[in-house]
């Protein structure tokens, strides 16, 4: 029970610096903004197309304004040395990672459902149609993207070139929830339920999440002392 | 005596892809539809076998080093994982070269092939910050990690992009597969091809380890110098 207590005093206190500054959600919030109007110059906005690949353009805007975030997570504690102090203190290094994870988890899912209305807006697609599935597909799938980029940011916290480092080291590694995230997406957006035709999908998801939630808990303690 | 194992190695080496490449050039026929070309199989399919298995291999080694703190895992890991990524080159070019010839296109979207390229990139950005880490025990500790993720990673990627619905390769051909129907005569060069770039690897990685190590005794003698 000390553990879950753990994990969420490290969320409220990750959540409420940033709501106190707001410098990563807004910047998130802006950039996917960004690029969803870019997007428009890429292809006709009112095409039937953008209905076929809705999915992949709404994982991209999560993916690049998501790493805004992430790459905050750990930086964050570095001023004043607020990392050693959060490494030294009476707490196990998974509770640590687990609690950033889901502050991060949070503000990630906070920035997709202010983009994904702005998405349908701008882009005519009709998201509401099937949003409890939906729902589903985001949560687990912004999970995967959580916990490898609260990992990467751990990994690179110390090092120079973090900002650089960070997305060489995730957007491939995203690959496989990604794809599944997108095709289950376009579906839901183009209407098609989940079923037999698209649950190997969600079952891609949920494995990703939990092999790497294990393989992250484990290996933090390794990342952040050594 | 290491000198010795990798002299005997090369020389081993050089031989059977002597041996291999006036099989493969000279002695098959060529393929009823595809003509000569084929024979970039040989190539291209055993660099991948290799190239994955040494990500793989490297993969332990780096649990090895977690477990131990020894830097020689480190550096083995390393070195593995660096001709590793060679050979996953090899693999992707010729396999570019070979789709044009097929499909008409250097890069078809072809699942295998793409899941090469994620591996291929995963790994590089494992030597990247390899680059970005001055300190020896943060540079082997974060690497290994970044080593672990990648792998288990390459597996989802590989068993994922099978499923996405662009696969142009054929099915199964080795006839250790189930449904591979390729011809005995066509199929024993191509396990001798194997072993020719597993040599290769091992060549390449002692070749590596050792300047390893002599890069280890310089930068010790440059401390004690200047102690």
């Amino acid at each position: 029970m000390d553990f879950f207590r753990q994990v969420m005093v490290i969320a409220a206190k990750d959540l409420r610096a940033e709501l106190r500054t707001k410098e990563a959600i807004n910047g998130s919030l802006a950039f996917s903004l960004v690029i969803l109007l870019l997007f428009s110059f890429a292809f006709d906005p009112t095409g039937d197309t953008t209905r076929e690949i809705s999915g992949g353009l709404l994982w991209i805007v999560f993916a690049f304004a998501g790493t805004l975030i992430l790459n905050r997570s750990f930086a964050r504690e570095l001023p004043n040395d607020c990392l050693d102090a959060l490494i030294a203190a009476p707490i196990s290094g998974a509770a640590l990672f687990l609690g950033k994870a889901i502050a991060n988890y949070l503000l990630l899912l906070a920035m997709e459902l202010v983009s994904l209305p702005i998405f349908g807006i701008f882009y005519n697609v009709r998201w509401t149609q099937r949003f409890p599935e939906l729902l589903l597909v985001l949560l687990l799938g912004t999970w995967a993207l959580t916990v490898l980029g609260t990992m990467t940011s751990a990994l690179t916290v110390n090092i120079r070139l973090r900002e650089v480092m960070l997305p060489v080291l995730v957007y491939p590694m995203m690959v496989p929830p990604m794809m599944a995230a997108m095709i289950l997406t376009t579906d839901l957006l183009n209407g098609n339920p989940l079923g037999p035709g698209n649950m190997l999908w969600v079952r891609v998801l949920v494995g990703f999440d939990v092999v790497f939630t294990i393989l992250g808990v484990t290996l933090i303690d390794t990342v952040l002392v050594g | 005596m290491r000198n010795r194992i990798l002299l005997l190695l090369t020389f081993a080496f050089g031989a059977l892809i002597v041996w291999n490449l006036k099989n493969i050039l000279l002695g098959l026929p060529d393929e009823a539809r595809q003509d000569a070309v084929y024979r970039i199989l040989y190539f291209h399919a055993p660099a991948a076998i290799v190239g994955l298995t040494g990500f793989g291999v490297g993969m332990v080694f780096s649990g090895v080093y977690l477990a131990t703190k020894n830097f020689y895992w480190d550096t083995l890991a390393a070195a593995t994982t660096e001709v590793s990524l060679m050979l996953a080159t090899i693999n992707l070019v010729t396999g570019s070269i070979w789709g044009r010839q097929q499909w008409g296109v250097w890069w078809a979207w072809d699942a295998r092939l793409t899941s090469m390229l994620v591996c291929w990139l995963v790994f590089a950005g494992y030597l990247m910050l390899r680059r970005a880490i001055e300190e020896p025990d943060t540079r082997a500790r974060l690497c290994a990690v970044v080593s672990l993720f990648g792998t288990v990673n390459a597996w989802f990627v590989y068993k994922v992009i099978e499923w996405f619905p662009r696969l142009q390769h054929p099915g199964p051909v080795l006839s250790f597969r189930t449904g591979g129907k390729i011809d005995r005569q066509l199929e024993t060069p191509f396990f001798w091809m194997v072993l020719a770039y597993l040599l290769l690897a091992i060549i390449l990685i002692m070749i590596r380890m050792r300047q390893e190590s002599v890069a280890r005794e310089v930068d010790s003698m440059r401390r004690l110098a200047h102690a």
